[in-house]
């Protein structure tokens, strides 16, 4: 039956380095959230309407969504009833097989990459989630794997935005087409893919300016941004990445919603992931939108910016659940 | 994730009550619940949704509700109030330090809006004719510096700067003789965005509230930010001993539960709120508006005050008395247009009604400006004499002004029609209504009810 065991071995195979990111980046979120759920089994034998309660709590708390909550609560208590458990060390396996159903999708993590010639990929969000930053970790990312990369200045409404990038585009040694403050970002936008397609670049990554997603005109004016990408390489963009800073709450779910409808996202970054509990909104999203999360920003430093690994994140997450199951099948 | 709005789920809890004398516990335990998801869903943390849960609870159980049709209305009021007294007192001011210069200091996360703030801080303290340095600490991210310059040109602000090499200790503690120097009255100083658990860069922080020894200490949070405001606010609190909250964004959907959760935990009040992307000064924070928005029950407040600064009293008195006698013309509607557009946006005008959110997600009401220009220009193009007398206007008149505004005919008949759709609205209501309309200081609101009410009507 062993999940686990697949689980282990397939993770056992990727490299050290990688498994160790993900370990100390979820560690805020392992404490928060898996442990508190193993001491709450430890701590309360009865399955009762506290407990639930409890549980909830827990769940929320880690900003995984009310609806995605009160749904797996749902159906806990209806695996209780049918099982006729009463004990809540016996839920504990189910209890893990649901959040890690809710957690591991078949679908692919995996950038959407031209396999020959330019890959366009456009970042949107609200302000200050760290769109400029994800660029120019990616940027580095990408020019260490040997890619020739071009950084495209969209974000022409912040003070200070196109030197932001440019400052990173000096630090990785990328080049940054960029305008002066105030253009028309569609116009960057042209100028970049241009260039890209002049210079024979593989990768143009596009910054925009943050916006709110209930702005009807600036959702319009990342419409035509993206059109105009469109139009001028048809197979592209080939990756609209959200970016989504971890802390947010529920605001997320309509920033997906809303992003997706005018840019067509097509998977989510989700960054300052290190710094809070909050890995619970990977659930939310991939619950209540479909949309995978395909980059995950786990730390500070350049290299930190990592592929999202539905696999590693489950391991990272439920190290602790993973070992117990371990010693259960030894013992059998 | 369609929210229904509080209102409407304790009507639904209440709706068997009817009759009831009074609220049984078991009554209150199943309302409390719909509270209880409303909260959460805002984002509200959860440690602080049960403590409130239990205080109103408290309160609820044995109220009277035989007097209201709608013990919904009952127990949303005790709520309501309860979550307008815990968010604080209204409108705080700035310390202000008895030995110039008055030293503010902005912490908080990465991308909370530390700089922008700053900046409309800055813009605030101008407007009331004072001299603001803004100082540059944030080394780290790259081009910050370069932003709140830019941010203090634009509004013609100082701004003290040392470059991204020196330690943002040293730039504190040498911006502060800078406005000694200088006679500024006030400091600013912008910090770099840092995580709560990351204990180098809260240290250095902490070094500069040493050497700075702030007036205020202002802690910026998004207002999107989920359960992890309490924990946010809470270490800055513990290591910074702060003095107010700027809560930022909050002209996105958010509901901006967060701004209960750091209310609860710092016991600090929240002082201004940020919306827009424009240097335009903060905002005073209301308790009570954003006690109804946390439970999904619009803005109406601020609208209200939106149309009351906007809208002139007389014009609006005069409008009434048009309307109720029906004799609203063209012109007229021309300039209540333009005054339903000083508003702002209408999108945005939308946004705060109750339930209008919901809407607009419908589809049903698409708020589109372009289009409102449209009318505007067929409007525009008629003569004074059609302005005034819209039954002249034959086919050879539309004619000319569908070419005139650039328009079809189709379009200039269907304003046509809808303008006397509207009119006949405006009789019916004014029998309605009763001679004498409403009073006072109601007067903009209906007004305004009318306009937007009308206004939807419109092509717009």
């Amino acid at each position: 039956m062993s999940f686990f065991k697949k689980l282990k071995e397939s993770i056992s195979q990727k490299t050290e380095t990688v498994t160790n990111k993900f370990k100390e980046g979820l560690t805020k979120t392992r404490t928060a959230f898996v442990e508190r759920v193993e001491e709450l089994i430890l701590r309360r034998k009865k399955i009762d309407e506290a407990f639930y309660e409890e549980l909830e709590e827990i769940l929320i708390g880690a900003d995984v969504g009310v609806n995605t909550v009160m749904t797996l609560i749902d159906e806990l208590r209806v695996e209780v009833k049918k099982r006729k458990i009463e004990d809540a060390s016996e839920l504990q396996p189910v209890l893990s097989e649901k959040l890690i159903g809710l957690l591991k999708g078949d679908e692919d993590n995996k950038l959407h990459m031209e396999p020959s010639g330019l890959t366009v990929i456009l970042f949107v969000g609200v302000n200050g989630v760290g769109k400029t930053t994800t660029i120019g970790k990616l940027a580095h990312k990408f020019k260490s794997e040997g890619k020739k990369v071009l950084m495209a200045a969209g974000d022409t409404f912040r003070a200070g935005a196109i030197e932001q990038l440019e400052v990173w585009g000096q630090r990785v040694g990328v080049d940054v087409i960029k305008q002066s403050s105030g253009a028309d970002p569609a116009a960057v936008m042209y100028d970049a893919v241009q260039a890209a397609k002049q210079r024979g670049v593989d990768v143009l990554l596009c910054d925009t300016a943050g916006r709110l997603q209930n702005k009807a005109n600036l959702m319009e004016e990342l419409n035509k941004i993206y059109r105009v990408i469109q139009r001028e390489v048809p197979s592209a963009p080939h990756e609209v990445l959200l970016v989504l800073d971890a802390t947010t709450g529920q605001n997320a779910l309509s920033q997906a919603k809303l992003f997706g409808e005018k840019s067509g996202v097509s998977g989510l970054v989700l960054t300052k992931l290190d710094g809070t509990a909050k890995g619970g909104i990977v659930i939310a999203i991939r619950n209540e939108l479909q949309l995978p999360v395909k980059l995950v920003g786990l730390g500070e430093k350049m290299d930190d910016l990592q592929e999202f690994d539905s696999e590693q994140f489950v391991h990272a997450l439920f190290a602790g659940l993973i070992q117990s199951a371990e010693g259960e099948q030894s013992d059998s | 994730m369609a929210f229904e709005g509080l209102t409407s789920r304790l009507q639904n809890v209440f709706g068997k009550l009817r009759g009831k004398g009074k609220l049984s516990e078991e009554d209150v335990n199943e309302a409390m619940r719909e509270v209880r998801l409303a909260l959460l869903e805002a984002d509200v943390n959860f440690k602080v949704v049960k403590d409130f849960i239990a205080k109103v609870k408290e309160q609820a159980v044995g109220a009277e509700v035989t007097k209201s049709f709608t013990p919904g209305m009952v127990v949303i009021d005790i709520v309501n109030k309860e979550l307008t007294e815990l968010m604080g007192g209204t409108q705080s001011k700035l310390a202000k330090s008895n030995r110039p210069p008055t030293v503010i200091l902005m912490a908080g996360l990465q991308g909370a809006g530390k700089t922008t703030s700053s900046g409309k801080l800055a813009k605030m303290l101008m407007k009331d004719k004072h001299r603001p340095l803004l100082v540059a600490c944030d080394i780290y991210r790259p081009a910050a510096i370069k932003q709140l310059q830019v941010l203090g040109e634009g509004i013609g602000a100082p701004v003290f700067t040392m470059g991204d090499k020196t330690s943002p200790v040293e730039i504190a503690r040498a911006g502060l003789a800078h406005a000694k120097e200088h006679g500024n009255d006030y400091v600013i100083i912008d910090t770099a965005g840092r995580l709560h658990i990351d204990e180098a860069l809260m240290e250095e922080l902490r070094q500069v509230h040493e050497v700075a020894n702030p007036d205020e200490v202002l802690l910026v949070v998004d207002a999107m930010t989920g359960q992890e405001a309490v924990n946010v606010a809470q270490s800055f609190h513990s290591q910074l001993e702060l003095t107010g909250v700027v809560l930022t964004k909050l002209d996105g959907d958010t509901r901006g539960g967060a701004a209960l959760s750091v209310k609860a935990v710092t016991g600090t009040p929240i002082k201004f709120v940020a919306t827009g992307e424009k240097i335009e000064p903060l905002e005073p924070f209301h308790p009570s508006r954003m006690a109804s928005r946390i439970l999904g029950m619009g803005d109406m407040l601020s609208l209200i005050e939106k149309a009351q600064s906007n809208i002139d009293a007389e014009k609006a008195a005069e409008m009434e008395r048009k309307m109720r006698t029906a004799e609203f013309t063209f012109e007229d509607f021309l300039e209540q247009m333009e005054q339903v557009r000083n508003l702002g946006p209408l999108d945005q005008l939308l946004d705060m009604l109750p339930g209008m959110g919901k809407m607009k997600d419908m589809k049903n009401v698409k708020v589109d400006e372009k289009q409102i220009s449209r009318v505007e220009a067929i409007v525009k193009s008629m003569t004074k004499v059609e302005k005034q007398k819209p039954e002249i206007l034959n086919h050879s008149r539309r004619k000319r002004i569908a070419a005139g505004s650039g328009t079809s005919i189709a379009e200039v008949n269907r304003l046509i029609k809808q303008f006397d759709d509207m009119k006949k609205m405006m009789k019916q209501f004014s029998s309605m209504m009763g001679p004498k309309g409403p009073k006072g200081g109601m007067k903009g609101l209906k007004g305004m009810k009318g306009m937007l009410g009308k206004g939807m009507k419109f092509p717009f």
